[in-house]
């Protein structure tokens, strides 16, 4: 970086883009132009930061002044307070929750103190739509050294040795498939990054394209040498507007630097970088089916072997890997395959990037090594559960993930550990769920968005997962027997065991692990047509507490379908038969008279 | 699903081909073909995927199929406000259903419905990955975090005017 003692990172991810911190962008650096400043302190729109929880983030350098939730109007302040008098912004800082007291440094924050970042790097400390800081982090050496030192096979033996696994949830050695790929003879190979990135909560592929596009890019040009492939594509989703824009930048940036194209750095080595886009279809995160929908087909996904590393695009061989694992390879070969085998457990090494949502405190993208537990992710990076609630289950690897429970917490996380706990890793989201959460409805919820997302080829996916969700409906209507319990558990099992791809043979993965961890919650619905959490509408019964009610008349005006009466002054009562649960009397009555049952 | 009869004009039939030809006609771009195709007519009517299935040389059924698949492509017309609600996992865990409804009480559609004066459709997506401010909600491009249901009436008058 230059000569400017102070820079401003601002925070242009997707989540602090939506609270305008573009504009907070805008008028820093109008605030430090107005101030003659412009050649003292710089701005730089930086990728995420992580802590989405608190955005728009801004972050002073060198002293780490980590301030939060900055408005447009705040910049003023920040530059006439901060970079004039030098002067911490006390009421933007983050304050920890425990202690009350404001941080200065953000490295002394939870939420980053137990985090080692690998894959995300970059994200948050560079612009990345400028080649040039991502060179001055020691982008391309690897790349470099790479073509310049090593063998193919050399370079793959370095990949190996550090035990990387794929991210994209699978954990299959990366390494080796590269290997494979290699030994494959054919005059066309090619290598795709899968950033098909379609687990509803989920969103590091799109942090780091957006934070940090020239990883991957300089990644995949690796793997091209190490498989003998002269093209790479990008599978990446059209809902990603700004990771998109940013890559095709960062290509248009690596091709002038000679980093992408014809003879890069001065070797032999052919290679460049095109788009595809995915057009909304989950399925298509499975691989054979990505491949089918770079060809322009529907994406449906086919038996497995021939695996793509021998027959995939156009039937050549294909290397397939998800972002974050490319996001980890330049930093192996800089740093050496003994460090990364060094972080993490027995059989999974490096990190693992997660993303932390639903009803947690801290919610954002953590990078953490293998082998941390849950309980030290969501309590102390995570910051516990939202409004004092009590923790009730986290929902790992996505809707083909399972739940795991609070005796589970203290798991070490790796790609077994969670399989042998009923769930997996997939490719890193962590949904918190607390008291208020009815586990047949975040089953059925899961169950929706599989049956939407089947692509229909097998019927076991095709018709077993509406069957489930039929079921699971039945059960939260208030209609459901005994037996449809154990006819979960075997058509489940069923569906599991005969589907063809990842997406059926995972789909189950919600409803059993949630009828193993919540039995009684399943039993209380099917048997006392109740549900505990509150939540299915149709098992839940209105009611007014004669002692709270004044008789004001507000709920009988509230209520839509004429279900309460009862004359001015007196108590008023609810017809179960005509209402219709809209809870629009509940929220009206100031006296708390009006209950759920 | 409903069918709506649409008369191209000759500019925009050219419009299709030149398209076509700038992927140079090849089948294996149909995606992204039907990408671009989508983004200058805002929907993919039958008649527009019997050009693009002529130009490039492949089955009508194979364009069908491949617009049917994918929830991106759509053969019915948007509002001239698209909304779409994420109803990913973390906006579903903090409350999206809740706005949901209330977005199509005021509006008096379904999801995938356009209303009558054309001005609003509603659709669903899967996480635009904005969970650190679930339920998202986003009007055309602009993205709106944290919404509560109470909120739903304000954001629609933003735009009632427009």
């Amino acid at each position: 970086m230059s000569e400017y003692k102070i820079h401003a990172l601002v925070c242009s991810g997707t989540g602090c883009r939506a609270s305008e911190s573009d504009m907070v962008v805008e008028n820093l650096k109008t605030e430090i132009a107005k101030q003659g400043l412009s050649d003292f302190a710089q701005v730089v729109k930086t990728g995420c930061f992580g802590f989405c929880e608190k955005g728009p983030i801004v972050k002073l350098i060198p002293d780490n002044t980590f301030y939060t939730q900055v408005k447009p109007a705040d910049a003023r302040e920040i530059v006439e307070e901060h970079i004039v008098k030098g002067r911490k912004v006390e009421r933007l800082l983050y304050t920890d929750p425990d202690s009350k007291e404001a941080v200065n440094d953000s490295k002394s924050m939870n939420f980053y103190k137990k985090q080692i970042r690998i894959a995300l790097r970059n994200c948050g400390v560079i612009n990345p739509e400028n080649i040039d800081e991502y060179i001055a982090r020691d982008g391309y050496e690897a790349l470099g050294k790479v073509l310049s030192e090593m063998t193919p096979e050399g370079a793959i033996k370095i990949i190996m040795d550090s035990g990387l696994r794929g991210r994209g949830g699978g954990g299959f050695p990366t390494g080796l498939k590269w290997e494979i790929t290699r030994k494959e003879v054919n005059e066309q190979k090619y290598v795709v990054c899968n950033a098909d990135e379609g687990d509803p909560g989920a969103f590091m592929d799109r942090s780091i394209l957006e934070g940090d596009p020239h990883t991957v890019l300089e990644a995949m040009a690796i793997n091209g040498y190490c498989t003998g492939a002269s093209k790479g594509l990008i599978y990446i989703r059209a809902e990603y507007p700004l990771a998109i824009e940013r890559l095709k930048i960062a290509i248009e940036q690596a091709r002038e630097y000679g980093l992408l194209g014809e003879r890069i750095l001065g070797s032999n080595f052919n290679f460049d970088v095109e788009l595809r886009y995915g057009a909304g279809a989950f399925v298509c995160g499975e691989e054979t089916a990505l491949i089918h929908s770079m060809e322009g087909l529907r994406g449906e996904p086919t038996l497995k072997p021939p695996f793509p590393s021998v027959e995939g695009y156009l039937k050549k061989p294909t290397n397939v890997n998800n972002v974050e694992t490319y996001a980890n390879i330049p930093v192996i070969f800089n740093k050496g395959a003994a460090w990364f085998a060094s972080i993490g457990t027995e059989k999974s090494k490096g990190t693992k990037v997660f993303a932390l949502a639903g009803k947690v405190n801290n919610v954002g993208l953590i990078e953490v090594p293998m082998g941390i537990t849950l309980r030290e992710v969501i309590f102390e990076i995570g910051g516990g559960i939202k409004d004092g609630k009590k923790f009730k289950a986290v929902q790992t690897g996505g809707p083909s993930g399972g739940c795991l429970v609070e005796k589970d917490l203290d798991t070490p996380i790796d790609y077994d550990n969670l399989i042998a706990a009923g769930s997996m890793m997939g490719s890193g989201g962590m949904i918190i769920m607390d008291e208020d959460d009815c586990m047949v409805d975040v089953a059925k919820f899961f169950l929706d968005f599989t049956v939407e997302e089947s692509c229909g080829k097998c019927a076991p996916c095709r018709v077993g997962n509406k069957r489930l969700y039929e079921l699971l409906n039945k059960i939260t209507d208030g209609k459901g027997e005994k037996a449809d319990i154990d006819r979960l558990i075997n058509l489940g099992s069923v569906i599991k065991d005969t589907s063809l791809c990842g997406l059926g043979q995972t789909s189950p993965n919600p409803v059993l692990s949630t009828i193993k961890n919540f039995r009684n919650e399943y039993d209380a619905h099917v048997l006392d047509k109740k549900c505990p959490a509150g939540v299915c509408k149709s098992l839940m019964v209105y009611e007014i507490v004669e002692e709270n009610c004044v008789g004001c008349t507000a709920c009988a005006r509230a209520c839509p379908v004429g279900a309460i009466s009862g004359e001015r002054k007196e108590v008023h009562k609810i017809d179960p038969t005509l209402c219709i649960k809209c809870g629009a009397c509940e929220e009206r009555c100031k006296f708390n008279a009006v209950i759920v049952k | 699903m409903s069918r709506i009869k649409v008369e191209l004009k000759k500019e925009q039939i050219d419009k299709i081909k030149t398209i076509c030809q700038s992927f140079n006609n090849n089948g294996g771009e149909l995606i992204n073909v039907l990408h671009k195709v989508q983004g200058t007519f805002g929907y993919l009517p039958a008649e527009i995927q019997e050009v693009v299935a002529q130009e490039l040389n492949e089955p009508i059924a194979k364009v069908y199929g491949v617009v049917t698949f994918y929830s991106f492509f759509t053969m019915l017309p948007k509002g001239k406000h698209p909304i779409s609600i994420c109803t990913g996992t973390a906006c579903y865990v903090r409350g999206a259903e809740k706005v949901l409804d209330e977005l199509k009480k005021e509006l008096k559609i379904k999801v995938g419905e356009t209303t009558s004066d054309g001005k609003f459709s509603i659709s669903c997506l899967r996480c635009v990955g904005a969970c650190g401010l679930a339920p998202v909600l986003m009007v055309g491009n602009k993205t709106y975090g944290r919404v509560a249901p109470e909120m739903v009436k304000d954001i629609l008058k933003e735009y009632e005017a427009m």
